[in-house]
């Protein structure tokens, strides 16, 4: 038999029988939307976090004191680590491929202008800072390369703390006052937005060795390491471990690869969108057995058409195809409305929620599909069995 | 052609037996025409399924064709029903979705016929049944009589050996079922052979063998020494 025939005569009965076919391919369609629609919102959020990790580049390697196990938490509880210093910083700089190492110490502080006063966050930075991170400074200039331990008393304006503490008025030259001690504000970045639900532009910059002096700490908190786009990481690793371990006496710190970042982000995220696949992989399920049974019912309806095609000379095989066809395809187009209904209810989710990242990957919409398509035969292999079964002449008898 | 020998068929219902079949003996030449008769629940139909491979007997031999058909498997069964055996239903047993050309093509393409040749086929078929201008009408578009027409179109369609018709008037009003009976004798003065089940006497005589049969025995049978003005060509 030709398999356009198997269709023609499995979508011959469907089209008799187009309520209770309709109702059976929306319950397919509502599985597969809930797949499609659920797995490209997780899908646009992985794309999302992972396109805020990675804008700084994926070339930067953390390091940072203390040494970690494998589950993150620092052993410094041995007390005998040393602290990770300004002069460790500087003397990385000299690991071929790396382009610029910037030192960093945070915390909180009041800052205070002529007029206004704010409580905001001061990054203790190296001047590398914004090319490492590829910020821009809006106006003047970043902090200048004086002595790293001895550097001048400058300072660099986020732009939201600028427009808080002077408005429009120009900041350039202003004296102001951090955490007590006084500095001069020499610079003032570019708006940067939230990153990862860091406000960037609600912070002030200083040097490295002042912001330690000011939260009176010993260690910085974290040295970052930008080497060329492509050169390679394992050796630049080696180097910092190298030149670190002598100066240390042991391993005490933690370094951490862009990619090992995003490998474990990469995995936390991938079991966010499994989990919400699974959820609608639920109401998938119930459009399965609503397949069973209208092709339970089916069967049972058309005995007599089973009983006759015996009699015309059907091989088992073919009355057995007949009854999948029609569960399959039913599938099919349940599968295919389902496609068009996620697809577009995430558009229109993006529309109505621009914040929420949507994103559906060709290679999802096909696995839904074939999913649709297998959970046609499975459902319908119990019911096209039972009529491939039949004793014809029971099934012509029972009219 | 066909030869019966010693055929018993027995159901089980609960712990009775039901004795269907019981001793049939019985020749068919090619192209007779035969009528068998008998009062209900005589067996006549479980014969007849027989005949056409859909039932196995519980013992004794079917010869087809000096060939033992009940060692068969179900797909040389299914294939020889397909190819030699055509059957004619009281309820007809049109497929109600389908029109009728494509009911007649049914056998067709379980036999992976190409489309072309099937509909070439199927036209000329229910041309010579007068149905040309029903040919895409739904069966419940059509009368009985028209029905059963383009049962008989489906019935013939793969040019069977045997057409087996359990009671082909037992749903139609007198004048189609004369009309049915004619156009199977016609296809039977062609080299058909041709076994009617029938409870009525008037087209129970027309045929040229009776077999009367009474609680799963053949107890009467009986052929016409009558001249015929037209003699059945044997095929
Ligand atoms: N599948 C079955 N299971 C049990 N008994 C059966 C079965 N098929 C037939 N019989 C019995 O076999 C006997 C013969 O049945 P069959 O259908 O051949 O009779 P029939 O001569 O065709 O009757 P009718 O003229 O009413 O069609 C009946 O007693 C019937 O009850
Ligand atoms: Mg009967």
């Amino acid at each position: 038999m030709l398999t356009r025939d198997f269709i023609h005569l499995a979508s011959s009965s469907i089209l008799s029988q187009r309520l209770r076919a309709s109702l059976t391919i929306l319950g397919i369609a509502i599985g597969i939307m809930a797949v499609v629609l659920l797995t490209s919102i997780g899908e646009g959020i992985h794309r999302f976090v992972l396109s805020e990790f990675t804008q700084f580049g994926s070339s930067i390697i953390g390091i940072n004191p203390g040494k970690a196990t494998t589950h993150g938490t620092s052993v410094g509880i041995f007390g005998t680590e040393r602290p990770l210093t300004i002069d460790d910083a500087e003397a990385l700089r000299r690991i071929p491929y790396t382009l610029s190492v910037v030192s960093l110490v945070q915390g909180n502080a009041e800052v205070e202008a002529d007029k206004r006063q704010r409580r905001t966050t001061v990054y203790g930075v190296s001047p590398d800072f914004p090319a490492a991170f590829s910020l821009e400074v809006g106006i003047g200039k970043f902090l200048p390369k004086d002595n790293p331990q001895a550097p001048r008393a400058f300072a660099v304006l986020g732009s939201k703390l600028r427009s808080e503490l002077f408005g429009s008025e120009n900041p350039l030259g202003k004296k102001i006052r951090i955490g007590g001690a006084r500095y001069r504000v020499i610079g003032s970045m570019e708006s940067k937005g939230q990153v990862l639900g860091f406000d960037l532009d609600d912070t002030i910059y200083i040097p490295t060795n002042r912001a330690l002096e000011m939260f009176n700490r010993d260690s910085l908190m974290e040295i970052d390491l930008v080497y060329e786009e492509g050169a390679p990481e394992k050796e630049v690793v080696e180097h910092i471990k190298r030149i670190l371990q002598a100066r240390h006496g042991r391993e005490d710190f933690t370094i951490t690869t862009q990619q090992q970042m995003l490998d474990v982000l990469g995995s936390v995220l991938n079991v966010l969108t499994f989990s919400v696949a699974a959820l609608g992989s639920i109401s998938l399920l119930v459009g399965g057995v609503g397949i069973f049974s209208i092709m339970t019912i089916a069967v049972q309806e058309r005995t007599p058409e089973v009983g006759l095609l015996g009699a015309l000379g059907a091989q088992r095989k073919q009355i057995l195809g007949l009854f999948l066809s029609e569960a399959v395809i039913l599938a099919a187009i349940g599968g295919l409305a389902g496609l068009v209904l996620g697809i577009g209810g995430a558009q229109l989710l993006h529309l109505l929620i621009p914040a929420l990242p949507v994103h559906t990957p060709w290679s999802y919409v096909l696995l839904a599909e074939a999913i649709a398509v297998i959970l046609g035969l499975v459902a319908g292999v119990m019911p096209a069995m039972r009529a491939a079964r039949m004793d014809p002449v029971e099934a012509l008898r029972s009219e | 052609m066909i030869q019966l020998k010693g055929i018993h068929r027995t159901f089980q219902v609960g712990d009775q037996e039901v004795h269907a079949l019981n001793e049939i003996n019985l020749n068919v030449s090619p192209g007779e025409y035969l009528s068998i008769m008998g009062p209900s629940g005589s067996g006549k139909s479980t014969l007849l399924n027989l005949l056409g491979l859909l039932d196995r007997p519980t013992s004794g031999t079917y010869l087809l064709n000096n060939q033992d058909v009940t060692v068969l498997s179900d797909f040389e069964q299914a294939k020889t029903r397909r190819n030699k055996i055509g059957f004619v239903f009281q309820f007809f047993q049109l497929l109600p979705r389908l029109t009728a050309q494509e009911n007649v093509e049914l056998p067709m393409m379980l036999d992976g016929i190409a489309p072309n040749e099937r509909s070439q086929r199927a036209t000329e078929v229910l041309d010579a049944m007068g149905l040309s201008d029903r040919r895409h009408h739904r069966p419940d578009q059509l009368s009985g009589g028209q029905r059963q027409r383009v049962a008989i179109a489906r019935a013939t369609i793969m040019e069977p050996a045997i057409l087996l018709a359990d009671e082909p008037t037992g749903n139609l009003d007198s004048k189609s079922g004369l009309d049915v009976i004619k156009i199977l004798e016609q296809l039977n003065n062609k080299g058909l052979t041709l076994i009617i089940v029938t409870h009525d006497p008037e087209i129970g005589v027309r045929a040229k063998r009776h077999i009367h049969m009474i609680d799963g025995k053949i107890v009467e049978s009986r052929t016409d020494t009558i001249a015929e003005t037209k003699d059945s060509l044997p095929s």
